[in-house]
């Protein structure tokens, strides 16, 4: 096996795992850097954000409210200080993109323009037209280009975290184009593998997101933090998910049920301003939870339009012109025409609630630092917590950006406290035992179940037991099913025997890593007996601050579910309070 | 939802087995709604797991499921199966080495794509604590059509230049070099024209044009290059006629 | 990475032939010969009439023939041909910038038809046409 030794290695480079790169390399251009990657970075999953990032820029905004809008719409189940930290740095991060060539969309004076985003009580998000993740993606990347020591390892597959003596000491990975696997020794690793939409049937997110990151993390021993908390954006194309980004609703889009009816009045956070006249933080710029909940209902009151793709509602574009929508959602119209055959400028987009994003992840402190020594977390993957239970909309992309640097200064000053060096012997050992897993999985024959077979049978029953609304008895159905699902997954046979790009062996991985990852969030779910963000429960309808203020960590057991414990949430200046989505008219 | 019996064809190359690609045929029940990648996804799950292949977004913006679909590059998850015969043949991207099966081998094209330097090259220097630059709307959309490739690499499986003659930068990296160029805040086009201005670089095209007729995100990278080839022309004879006006 | 990765070679003459769009560019590139052919001969005849009178004369008796006649008729038509497939890509080659937008592609196309118009009268009044 071959043997690679840096000093640091960053499993996924999308925009988490390219900023960290690049902040380490900027620090000191003598690092050894390993960025390894399933796939080309230009390829992660960042590039279909669409609607922006936030960051206090403008004169009428101010970091307290980025505060209280990030605390309030994640239900208070934010760590405090860790949002502290994450808004102050968030306008240096995007100012940072901007010198490093990032296409943001300008006001008419030549400064960064902001657009409304849901949530929020000033608009502060920047954006590039309806392609920000697209554009802050290629930027890192070809920003990364730059720097000689950041050494790249495309499709690489990392199939285990190298701890020894306590320490995160390196990752073993698949060089997909050769079957061939490498021993990445290394004194601190990161991981920036992004989420696990995957989990679910009905998803934004790409087939990349398999949670390999987090199950890494989790079977090293690291516990998943918060995982129970699921977000839907309101508005995925029926049938196949695609995003169509909140901007839709920031520039001015309305969202209508059968009868043409802005139903979200109905629900706490009317009352209905005029067509083309948005009021922040109310109505269809409410937060993503609620707006998805609201779905919910109209569809058990049958005010959902049936349509072959399912139920949908109404998303209307019409009165924002065409001028606009070329200009600010030119994409949002080119995916609308192509795949459900609606023109924004003429038609209603049908639309529903879609799985798009993991408020939960690796447990990390406000460092980007895990438990383990050695090993540092960042984006989507990671659970710092800055998102709660309920992420407002356009932060993740500047976490990704603030944590993912953060995690790489952080990683540089552990290794330079001496005594990270890497036990050759021992790491190389667990090593050849990370290949003998693998080459079991290759020979194994006589096997009765398939990667898609039990792949399909996940995503229904996450997608009925753990969706927008869950019970206890929805959700232990799903445990037990998920339960199954792991023990019969030692049944599967790769009918694949080719050493060369063998997709059919890097599914059954990714297969493994989503279903331990989706136990997290089922169990976690089961424990948590209270109403709060994303996670709501018909059963226990209400939040619950007395016994649920709390952060759910899971820790991985072989054959056992999760095993649940609860960490206390850093509350600094904002007490618990009321989400209030009504606007100032009361 | 209707159903349509349609007859898949994949190019299918291991090199572990095979000598050469071969074609092998399946018959899929497709969904009216499908694109090609849905197809390929349910040879995969259904029929054939052996089938190797990249695919990421399913919204075209990846850029990863690039293949020759009838004949022409396309983005497999943007390529509806209504556009199509009952009979699709599908193959992986021309003019690049199959590593297996749809999968080729991009490792010529990301060389290339660093080669020509695409990131910010500063005009001045400028620290994060001095803020944000200007750039009016006019000057953001003077370059903005060519920020928005998304490395799919269709272009250079069009590109008949770039097949017969592989040294060749090719659409999308000079595209980029030109979308740098073009950008206010940089100041680095005179260290790309050493990479672009040469015969492997925009004298290679003898624009064919066939890049920025497959391009799925209109980047026109033909457009591109002929802009720096007039660029460049006009600075030759800005050097050799009036050598007083360099700089 | 993998050494055997699969070339496909392209074959180095016929390629054009496999594709429609490969041969509308071949087409176009082939108007050029007529285009070259009919200079050569402009030139020759620049020679003849550096070389007096008669030499000119034995050029325009030369001229007169059906064939030379049916050879500037189709380097004419090549010429015409040529030129409009080359107008018709001037927008994205030649990008102007107005303000925020781009002059619309049809003014580029008609400023280059106008230049030939342009120019063409000014030849026909120097002919004394």
């Amino acid at each position: 096996m071959e043997k690679i030794q840096i000093d640091i290695a960053i499993v996924g480079a999308g925009g988490a795992g390219l900023r960290a790169a690049i902040a380490l390399a900027e620090s000191d251009p003598n690092l050894r850097i390993a960025l390894l990657s399933k796939v080309y970075p230009m390829r992660s999953h960042t590039c279909a954000a669409e609607g922006g990032a936030a960051g206090v820029i403008k004169g009428d905004d101010s970091l307290d409210l980025h505060f209280s809008d990030t605390v309030g719409g994640g239900d208070w189940l934010c760590d405090q200080d860790a949002v502290e930290y994450f808004i102050n740095e968030a306008p240096k991060e995007l100012t940072q993109l901007e010198h490093w060539g990032c296409p943001w969309s300008r006001e008419p004076d030549g400064s960064v323009a902001v657009r409304p985003f849901g949530g929020m009580k000033i608009k502060r998000t920047w954006f590039a037209a309806d392609k920000s993740g697209f554009h802050i993606l290629h930027t890192l990347f070809q920003t990364s280009l730059q720097y000689p020591s950041i050494r790249r390892f495309d499709e690489f597959y990392t199939t285990d975290l190298l701890v020894e003596d306590g320490r995160c000491q390196g990752c073993t990975a698949i060089e997909m184009s050769t079957g061939l696997m490498y021993q990445f020794q290394a004194k601190s690793v990161i991981v920036c593998t992004g989420g696990a939409g995957r989990i679910f049937s009905f998803t934004t997110n790409g087939a990349i997101k398999t949670g390999d990151g987090m199950a890494l993390a989790f079977r090293a021993g690291v516990a998943l933090k918060d995982m129970e908390f699921v977000q839907y954006h309101p508005t995925g194309l029926p049938g196949t998910g695609i995003l169509l980004t909140e901007g839709c609703r920031g520039e001015g889009g309305i969202l209508v049920n059968k009868h043409g009816y802005r139903y979200l009045q109905d629900y706490g956070m009317g009352p209905e301003p005029p067509l083309g006249e948005p009021v922040l933080k109310t109505m269809e710029l409410g937060p993503r939870d609620r707006l998805c909940q609201a779905f919910w209902h109209e569809q058990r009151k049958g005010n959902t339009v049936s349509t072959q793709w399912g139920d949908c509602v109404h998303l209307d574009l019409r009165h924002l012109g065409e001028k606009k929508i070329n200009e600010r959602l030119p994409f949002v119209r080119d995916l609308s025409i192509s795949y459900v055959g609606k023109d924004p400028v003429h038609d209603l987009i049908p639309i529903r609630p879609v799985v798009h994003y993991m408020m939960g992840g690796i447990h990390t402190d406000i460092n980007a630092a895990t438990t383990m020594p050695g090993l540092y977390a960042a984006g989507e993957c990671a659970c710092v917590s800055i998102n709660g239970a309920n992420r407002l909309g356009s932060n993740s992309l500047t976490e990704l950006l603030v944590f993912g640097k953060r995690a790489a200064l952080n990683a540089i000053e552990y290794i330079s406290s001496g005594g990270k060096d890497v036990d050759d012997a021992a790491v190389t050992k667990l090593a050849n035992e990370a290949q003998g897993r693998i080459t079991t999985l290759f020979q194994k024959s006589n096997g009765t179940e398939t990667i898609s077979g039990l792949r399909k049978e996940m995503t229904d029953t996450m997608e009925q037991g753990a969706g927008i609304y869950r019970t206890e008895e929805s959700l232990k159905e799903t445990c037990n099913k998920l339960n199954e699902l792991r023990s019969r997954f030692s049944a599967v046979e790769l009918n694949d025997k080719s050493n060369v790009f063998n997709t059919d062996l890097f599914s059954a991985l990714e297969l493994g890593a989503m279903l331990d990852v989706a136990e997290t969030v089922a169990v976690g779910a089961l424990e948590r007996k209270e109403s709060r963000g994303s996670h709501q429960r018909l059963d226990h309808t209400q939040r619950d601050d007395n016994n649920y203020l709390k952060h759910t960590v899971a820790y991985h057991d072989k054959t056992d579910p999760p095993r649940i414990d609860y960490l206390d949430v850093v509350i600094t200046k904002s007490k618990p309070g009321v989400r209030d989505y009504s606007g100032d008219k009361k | 939802m209707s159903e349509r019996q349609v007859e898949v064809e994949i190019l299918r190359y291991d090199p572990e087995t095979d000598q050469a690609p071969k074609l092998q045929s399946y018959s899929v029940p497709c969904q009216e709604e499908w694109v090609v990648l849905d197809a390929i996804t349910y040879i995969k799950d259904h029929i054939d797991t052996t089938v190797s292949f990249r695919w990421s977004c399913h919204m075209a913006v990846c850029g990863s499921c690039g293949m020759m679909v009838n004949g022409e590059p396309a983005l497999s998850c943007k390529s509806f199966l209504r556009d199509y015969p009952d009979k699709i043949r599908i193959e992986p991207l021309a003019h690049f080495p199959i590593v297996r099966d749809l999968v080729v081998q991009l490792d010529d094209f990301m060389e290339k794509l660093n080669r020509v330097k695409p990131y910010i090259i500063p005009k001045e220097k400028k620290s994060v604590s001095d803020g944000q630059h200007k750039q009016s709307p006019a000057q953001l959309k003077a370059f903005k059509q060519y920020t928005l490739c998304i490395n799919c690499t269709l272009c250079y499986a069009a590109c008949p230049q770039y097949g017969l003659v592989p040294d060749f930068i090719g659409p999308a990296a000079m595209a980029l070099a030109h979308r740098y160029n073009l950008d206010s805040r940089d100041g680095g086009r005179e260290q790309r024209q050493e990479v672009v201005a040469t015969d492997e670089g925009v004298w290679e095209c003898s624009f064919v044009g066939a890049c920025s007729e497959v391009c799925p995100k209109q980047v026109d990278p033909a457009g591109a290059i002929q802009q720096m080839k007039i660029a460049s022309t006009v600075d030759w004879y800005k050097e050799h006629l009036m050598p007083w006006s360099k700089p | 990475m993998s050494g055997k990765a699969y070339i496909r070679e392209m074959p180095k003459t016929t390629w054009w032939l496999s594709h429609s769009r490969y041969r509308r560019y071949v087409a176009r590139e082939v108007t050029c010969i007529p285009i070259g052919i009919y200079t050569a001969v402009l030139i020759w005849g620049l020679m003849r009439l550096s070389q007096g009178a008669a030499a000119w004369e034995g050029f325009i008796e030369a001229l007169n023939s059906p064939l030379s006649i049916l050879f500037h008729l189709v380097a004419f038509v090549f010429a015409v041909v040529h030129t409009i497939s080359w107008f018709n890509v001037t927008p994205s080659a030649m990008r102007v910038q107005i303000g925020e937008d781009f002059a619309p592609g049809a003014v580029i196309i008609g400023a280059h038809y106008t230049g030939w118009v342009v120019v063409s009268l000014i030849v026909l009044f120097m002919a004394g046409v």
